[in-house]
């Protein structure tokens, strides 16, 4: 108990003082994740609304697969993006392996079937004579898809949170394809996992409330927006 | 609604570009000087913190830099052999000299030692204290009380497994735990069970104040930790930078910087947590 005031009360320094390195760590966290996270809409918002909207074969399987994605354990997609990255693999000339853009292939592959998921649930729960009313109304096709989209568009920012705060917390694939590498490829969680094993627990303490600090942040800025659209419906 | 939308899609956007930009400055700012090479080595050298002292030092000197994984032993000499490292710094004399055998790597050299101890709660319930470390294993065994294994092929788990060898034990059973982590880890684990275990001075002395373990059995010689530098040729792989590993291994072995090895930690812990050991004969290292 002892140690968890101590820890928190050094955190508290710790950030006050501005520490050079605990900032730049936390901004390369944050640019990995969100940037994971905007591929993920890009790719996950058409793909759920394939899911939802489509009529072909193989639907409800895909569906079942994208939302048992949902559960993806990080590790997995780490491993398998680090095989894809070895300097013997397929992709290995790139040279991506431990760079923060292998850690961005990473997660967006973690939240892609989340935010597919539940852009799926989401589209499925509008009236399912929305796009024929507005194509009866001579909306074009894609017209029609963006005025849906606006209708289900809190739930999509939902998805969105959801895609980042599962990236920004997890921590396998991080450490596998980024190798937590100082000054490069360390972000807030393998740092608090190489803290602890040091025994710095303070420091250790000191990162995961600015991981709760940038999740807390990240997803109050999302909700305000979400919120204040409600109150002016 | 569409405002909020377009918004949230532009603030997206020039996330993006902003990391795309930043990220492309940072690997050509590596570029510009000399590349990035890749330094497989033990979780002793990182969470001592001897590499935090030595890597800047390592960048500034040669425009190298460098990137870090710190695995077990075992790990190391498997990434190495797959080509995906360009150099090793690690602890496990029997595996290394089967795998020079392999004739994937390049040069291998001395460069420093410290050594290994048996550390355990301060009440010590085996009572092994003072004893040599294969008396002191074949009690705790005896007893039987928790020891804790690193179990993860590194070279610290290589010198636990050769210590159980010469005790004539295999070591089974509820009393005997693997954490299958890091140094660093595996010492937590032990200090939180009141068991033993067996790790390299430098990890230990790095987080004393944390521990409540104590050192028990210290100073046999075949408690030795040598550690060498191996460098990787492009038979393991046709990425590998033989330059690279040469420009390392050649500056780590450099009068400079093994001095600087010998003073490492002396501020802190009021002794050295290695010994610089570069073009001693290793048979004077018994190890």
């Amino acid at each position: 108990m002892d140690v968890l005031v101590h820890g928190v009360l050094d955190a508290v320094r710790l950030l006050a003082t501005g520490d050079e390195d605990t900032w730049s760590i936390t901004a390369l966290t944050l640019r990995i994740s969100l940037t994971a996270t905007a591929i993920a809409l890009l790719l996950g918002v058409p793909a759920g609304a394939g899911l939802a909207l489509g009529r072909f074969r193989g639907r409800r399987i895909m569906l079942a697969a994208a939302n048992t994605g949902m559960g993806l354990p990080p590790v997995v997609v780490g491993l398998f993006v680090t095989v894809l990255l070895w300097r013997s693999g397929p992709l290995g000339e790139l040279g991506l392996l431990y760079t923060p853009t292998a850690m961005v292939i990473a997660q967006a592959g973690i939240a892609t079937p989340v935010v597919a998921a539940l852009t799926a649930a989401a589209l499925q729960q509008v009236d399912p004579d929305f796009v024929v009313q507005m194509r009866a109304l001579g909306a074009t096709r894609p017209r029609a898809l963006a005025a849906l989209l606006a209708e289900a568009r809190l739930p999509l920012l939902a998805a969105g949170m959801a895609g980042f705060g599962a990236v920004v917390s997890e921590v396998g694939a991080a450490q596998m394809v980024g190798g937590n590498i100082e000054g490069q490829t360390r972000v807030l969680t393998t740092a608090a996992v190489l803290a602890t094993s040091r025994g710095e627990f303070s420091l250790a303490i000191a990162f995961g409330i600015l991981l709760l600090a940038i999740a807390f942040a990240v997803n109050l800025a999302v909700t305000i927006v979400q919120q204040r659209q409600t109150v002016r419906r | 609604m569409r405002r909020a939308l377009v918004a949230l899609i532009a603030v997206l956007t020039a996330l993006m570009a902003g990391c795309g930009g930043s990220s492309a400055t940072n690997s050509s700012g590596g570029a510009a000087a000399n590349g990035s090479l890749i330094l497989a080595t033990t979780t002793s050298t990182q969470d001592s913190g001897l590499l935090d002292d030595l890597l800047p030092v390592f960048t500034k000197d040669t425009g190298w830099t460098v990137k870090t994984l710190a695995v077990g032993s075992g790990q190391a000499l498997e990434l190495g052999r797959r080509g995906e490292a360009d150099v090793l710094l690690v602890h496990s004399p029997a595996a290394e000299k089967a795998f020079m055998a392999e004739g994937k790597a390049g040069q291998r050299r001395l460069v420093m030692h410290n050594d290994f101890v048996i550390v355990g709660p301060a009440d010590d319930p085996a009572r092994i204290k003072g004893m040599d470390s294969v008396d002191a294993m074949k009690k705790i065994a005896a007893a039987p009380a928790v020891f804790i294994s690193r179990g993860d092929d590194s070279g610290t788990n290589a010198k636990e497994k050769d210590i159980w060898a010469k005790a004539g034990i295999t070591p089974k059973g509820a009393w005997y735990q693997a954490t299958g982590q890091g140094m660093g880890a595996t010492l937590r684990v032990a200090d939180q069970k009141a068991g033993y275990t067996l790790s390299d001075r430098a990890t230990y002395l790095a987080q004393r104040d944390t521990l409540k373990l104590q050192i028990l059995s210290e100073g046999d010689p075949s408690l030795l930790n040598v550690y060498h530098v191996i460098e990787m040729t492009t038979k393991a792989g046709s990425r590998v930078q033989p330059d690279a590993a040469k420009a390392f291994a050649d500056w780590i072995v450099s009068p400079a910087i093994q001095q600087r090895i010998g003073e490492f930690g002396k501020a802190k812990f009021g002794q050295p947590l290695f010994t610089p050991d570069a073009g001693k004969d290793e048979a004077s290292l018994g190890g």
